[in-house]
């Protein structure tokens, strides 16, 4: 096992590497310590753009440098990225088109002792409301990594959201592979549900459906890295093969992956859902665990309702009768 | 005062002349409209006219050519100016711009790049040019391009924040290829600038910011020409503010934030014509 790294460092660390052959991209900061890209300019000089703290100017200026024909990195908090700056994303970016790559770090309850403020818990449901955006966040230090390359070829509106906090590796460098759009099976125990998760949670997910599977129900686990474009086969799939889903993100249950995930389920292959995330409350200081416990979001809080998820299931499936008799 | 050793009496003249097209223009398309901006676009036409028929090193053939001097429109709402300029200067027909505002044409209600040939930035959300401006600047800082970017602001845009991040980072980052030119008309949509929100003293302000100061009359070419060479020279981001009148040329509607936004009717519309075709500029 490497070193544990949280998302947002593996990002950076991986960009700075990149950038030594790589000459073709420049990065702009708004002086905070997002993902260790600050050192940039001193490794690459030129290629680093201070804006000072003035997130929108940074998105904006970044816009004129990617409208020159620059592939622009800009770089601060998910929650400055999304909302202060919410509108130069949208008009100066996304409506223009431009190649620009909004990286929003410490995303989720997971800033810990920074509390509301920082927490960027709406960050999804406001950057997929954009045309021509496309969303994404890795599930841990070896997908972020990846994505820092794919990040760099990639032309277009991006954004990336990544979490403060070192998380376990959960894939395989040797064999981990990232695709735009494609959902990623992790573990396939079964059909009695899915689990669709995007993001750090990932973990906790794994670790719900192992305690499931000694319990006699056996989930399907899939990382929707790319939360826009979603993939629409493999929740259909989900859906179809295994007639139960449920979301779990670090982002409210309003607006993120569980509404984006209902959209098509609602629409194309109705099946109970099960969206787990922040409640409709925002962040507060303490122990990052304590507070995802709080939300639901622990390991525990996955198990209970996968298996309240389950009964949903089989009683919509069973016929009255059946149900009358059902044991389970 | 005159430099005539950049620009000759008969670009003056030149200039001129083609102003007065360019204001028929603007009426012409917001009365087809029947909507638009034509008091912002008005006050701004002789500065448009100097830079698209004289001082941009622009080439319409090749509307992305990548050492182009950008122009930045970050008063998006007076786009008629600009399409007016763009169409004249064979950027495309002048037939299109009867198509201001339709559903699917080039000519949208502001600027959008990726639709008409010749914009440099989609734009229309007040206040955020000049920070494009400044990405733009510091790109060719980076590459060492010598092209000069020009960013049009309203006087009322500077009551946003975000001019001032961006007149704090070109400062900063001493982006001396970047020209900010304010359109000081006095007036924004409900009334006069100094009753809805005092921005003067602007040149002070500037000046505070790190920027070189040009003040000038926006509606006398001479100045223009002189002011815009000299932004040039400079070592400094320089701003010129020019004294204009919203709805220069046309009588009724100059000084009435009531044509901020309003397209002419019939008898309007040819009363504005005859006094532009009457040379009523400068």
């Amino acid at each position: 096992m490497g070193k544990v790294l949280a998302t947002r460092m593996a990002f950076g660390q991986e960009l700075m590497k990149i950038a030594k052959t790589n000459e073709n991209f420049v990065v702009c900061s708004a002086d905070t310590k997002t993902c260790g890209i600050e050192k940039f300019g001193q490794v690459f000089p030129g290629r680093e753009f201070s804006f000072g703290i003035a997130e929108q100017n940074l998105v904006a200026g970044a816009a004129g440098l990617a409208s020159c024909g620059n592939k622009v990195f800009l770089a601060t908090f998910a929650v400055f990225a999304s909302m202060r700056a919410c509108e130069q994303v949208r008009t100066f970016i996304c409506y223009p088109k431009l190649n620009v790559t909004v990286i929003g770090t410490h995303a989720g309850l997971q800033v810990g002792g920074d509390g509301a403020t920082h927490a960027a818990i709406e960050d999804v449901a406001i950057m997929r409301s954009f045309p021509n955006m496309t969303v994404v966040q890795p599930a841990d230090a070896i997908s972020s990594k990846a994505l820092a390359h794919a990040a760099v070829e990639f032309t277009g509106p991006l954004y990336i959201r990544l979490h403060r906090n070192p998380v376990a590796d959960f894939y395989n460098p040797e064999t981990y592979v990232f695709e735009w759009g494609k959902a990623n099976t992790v573990v396939d125990y079964g059909t009695d549900m899915t689990f669709i998760v995007s993001g750090i949670l990932l973990k906790k997910a794994v670790d719900a459906a192992n305690i499931l599977r000694e319990q006699g129900i056996y989930v399907r686990v899939i990382d929707m890295s790319t939360i826009k474009p979603l993939d629409e086969n493999a929740i259909l799939k989900a859906a179809k093969e295994t007639g139960a889903i449920m979301t779990i993100e670090d982002h409210t249950i309003y607006g993120g992956l569980g509404s984006a995930v209902s959209e098509v389920v609602v629409q194309k292959c109705l099946v109970p859902m099960e969206i787990v995330g922040i409640q409709d409350r925002f962040g507060e200081s303490g122990d990052t665990e304590l507070i995802y416990k709080d939300h639901n979001m622990d390991v525990d809080s996955i198990v209970f309702k996968a298996k309240n998820l389950f009964q949903r299931k089989r009683s919509v499936t069973l016929s009255p009768h059946e149900l009358r008799n059902d044991t389970v | 005062m005159v430099n005539h050793y950049y620009f000759t009496e008969r670009d003056v003249y030149r200039l001129e002349k083609q102003a007065i097209q360019i204001r028929e223009d603007i009426i012409s398309m917001i009365y087809k409209a029947k909507a638009g901006h034509p008091g912002g676009s008005l006050s701004a036409v002789e500065m448009v006219t100097a830079l698209y028929f004289h001082v941009l090193n622009i080439d319409p053939c090749h509307p992305d050519w990548a050492d182009r001097d950008r122009f930045v429109l970050s008063k998006g709402h007076a786009c008629p100016v600009m399409y007016a300029a763009l169409a004249r200067r064979g950027y495309f027909k002048p037939t299109y711009l009867d198509t201001l505002r339709e559903y699917h044409s080039i000519l949208q209600g502001h600027p959008d790049m990726n639709k008409t040939p010749g914009v440099d930035m989609s734009t229309g959300s007040l206040g955020n040019g000049l920070s494009v401006g400044v990405g733009m600047a510091m790109s060719g800082k980076l590459h060492k391009q010598d092209y000069m970017t020009y960013v049009l602001l309203g006087d009322g845009e500077t009551q946003e924040g975000l001019v001032w991040e961006a007149a704090m980072a070109a400062a900063h980052h001493n982006l001396k290829n970047l020209v900010a030119i304010v359109d000081c008309n006095g007036v924004q949509i409900n009334g006069w600038t100094n009753d809805v929100m005092t921005v003067e003293p602007l040149a002070d302000k500037w000046r505070a910011f790190g920027w070189r100061v040009i003040e000038i009359n926006g509606h006398d070419m001479k100045e223009i020409l002189t002011a815009l060479h000299t932004a040039k020279t400079m070592c400094h981001p320089t701003v010129i503010l020019m004294r204009t009148v919203k709805g220069k040329g046309i009588s009724f509607m100059e000084d009435d934030s009531k044509w901020h936004g309003a397209a002419p009717n019939d008898d309007e519309m040819i009363k504005s014509i005859c006094e532009i075709k009457k040379g009523g500029v400068v």
